[in-house]
């Protein structure tokens, strides 16, 4: 699981750093480091350009995994140049983002959007295949996600915008329901695609969403 | 035309439905117009939903000026825009106002229409929605509570007998009817042989169904949906003869060409009838009745 990001075009940085002229940047050395939008070549970019437009880079620094704990250890090892800047600039994805917000005290800015959590198919090729819903589906849908692989999210079949197994807003994309109906038709379980779905309940979690886990002993 | 739909279709006339097109801005005339010019010769209205999710007057609000002037509506609903609580409520609101007949469909995805950053409702599908109807009519909610006073409609939905691949589509088809389809309204079919053999599968279920007859009005057109609309197949032969009359004719040899379509559906007793899409063009709909053999000799209209 990935959190697949990209980067802000460089003019919203810019002006979301207005009137902020001393910075440090934060890059994570997972997922934005595998998407090439936060790894330590892209903190060196932006570094260097922020430094064209007459910004002072106080410090920077790629910590492992900027969502977990451990990036308030590689915080404190960087408290000085911290304590310089105006503000961090996270080229992380939003968890890291919330992370680090949780740790300093100066305006924390995000570099990146970001934009599902997915899988990498190839070389450089991310897409969803999850759209944490939290009524999972995919024991009767051959595996594959409706919710997450068709535009509209639709659990009782194909819409009429399916063309040619491709997907009404974009021909580069796969019909969702047309893959669904071939894996099914190919396990012989095609009465799956012939039942009754009803509306999704989408208060499984009311938002915002948590989960607190119950120790078994409290359970009793 | 006093007779409600299902009336018509459970008549074993020929049945003949049309569609008006509501403006974009508050100019209702030539809606009006064209409620009018058709109310008399079809045996139904539809008035489409923020067709392919272009913003537009709505469809319950065309569905309400065809009632006050006498025609019978078909009021098209798409699950795009409301979620089931809009939904429901604009269904309650029809039923007062003496809409009878409603078209449910999942909608066009927001991206292929003029508002491209919106959000897409999809709370409820069209099956869904079908299934919704029918409780309703059974004096519940979707929240499981009792209606002060029940709903009643003629429901129907569509299908695109010419997608590909089909197998999916007929699935869906069989789905929508168990939700409680009574009618079908199809995606433009041009290719008879391929409608019939659609009807082969559809002829097994108690539903009737509506060949879709979308309007040619030049090559140029014809070609375009062939490559941009999903699920409609215009044939060459179909190109070549609007092809082979100058510019200025090809709008009358659509009509033709439509007529000749309809009239033979009819001959053959393919389907229960036709759908009539002149997208744009509501004005030419008579003509197309009349091609199609559809419309009583003129001089014996008074009778």
């Amino acid at each position: 699981m990935k959190s697949i990001t990209r980067q802000k075009p460089f003019a919203e940085v810019q002006q979301l750093l207005e009137e902020l002229d001393r910075a440090f940047i934060i890059g994570c050395g997972t997922c934005a480091t595998m998407t090439r939008t936060g790894g330590k070549d892209e903190v060196l970019e932006m570094k260097e350009r922020l430094q064209e437009l007459g910004k002072v880079i106080t410090g920077w620094t790629v910590v492992p995994t900027a969502c977990d704990e451990m990036t308030e250890v590689a915080l404190r090892e960087n408290g000085a140049a911290l304590r310089d800047a105006g503000c961090i600039l996270v080229m992380a994805c939003a968890l890291g983002v919330h992370r680090v917000g949780i740790y300093v005290d100066r305006p924390v800015i995000p570099a990146l959007d970001t934009l599902f959590i997915g899988v990498e198919d190839g070389p450089g090729h991310f897409h969803e295949v999850c759209a944490q819903c939290g009524q999972c589906v995919v024991g009767e849908t051959a595996g594959l996600c409706p919710i997450a692989l068709c535009h509209k999210g639709l659990v009782n079949g194909p819409c009429g915008g399916t063309n040619n197994g491709k997907c009404e807003v974009d021909p580069e994309k796969d019909c969702a329901w047309t893959l669904i109906y071939q894996r099914l038709a190919k396990q012989g379980r095609l009465d799956l695609m012939r039942k009754y779905y009803p509306p999704r309940n989408f208060q499984v979690v009311p938002r915002p969403r948590g989960v607190k886990l119950v120790s078994q002993e409290t359970q009793l | 035309m006093t007779r409600s739909l299902r009336e018509a279709l459970n008549s074993g006339k020929f049945v003949v439905t049309s569609e008006i097109g509501p403006p974009k801005g508050t100019n209702i005339e030539k809606m009006l117009h064209h409620i009018d010019l058709l109310k008399d010769k079809v045996d139904g209205l539809n008035v489409t939903d923020h067709q392919s999710s272009v913003m537009r007057f709505p469809s319950l609000g065309g569905c309400l000026f065809i009632k006050e002037r006498g025609g019978e509506p078909i009021l098209q609903m798409t699950c795009r825009d409301r979620n089931r609580l809009a939904l429901q409520a604009e269904l309650l609101l029809a039923h007062t106002r003496g809409i009878r007949n409603v078209l449910c469909l999942t909608g066009d995805a927001v991206p292929v229409g003029d508002h491209k950053e919106a959000k897409g409702v999809f709370d409820l599908d069209s099956v869904q929605l079908l299934r919704a109807i029918r409780l309703l009519e059974s004096g519940k909610d979707l929240g499981g509570n009792n209606l002060d006073g029940a709903v009643d409609f003629c429901a129907g939905a569509i299908v695109t007998p010419e997608a590909q691949p089909i197998e999916p589509q007929l699935i869906k088809f069989a789905k929508k009817v168990e939700a409680g389809a009574e009618f079908f309204q199809t995606q433009a079919i041009y290719d008879l042989d391929n409608f019939a053999k659609f009807m082969r599968y559809a002829r097994q279920f108690p539903v009737k169904v509506l060949a879709g007859i979308v309007l040619l009005v030049s090559p140029r057109m014809a070609k375009y949906m062939n490559d941009n609309v999903p699920g409609i197949f215009v044939p060459q032969n179909l190109i070549d003869e609007l092809s082979s009359v100058p510019k200025e004719e090809a709008l009358k040899k659509g009509i033709e060409i439509a007529g000749r379509m309809i009239a033979a559906l009819r001959r053959d007793s393919l389907c229960d009838g036709v759908h009539i899409m002149a997208i744009g063009r509501e004005e030419v709909v008579p003509d197309i009745l009349a091609a199609a053999g559809l419309l009583p000799q003129e001089g014996k209209k008074e009778g």
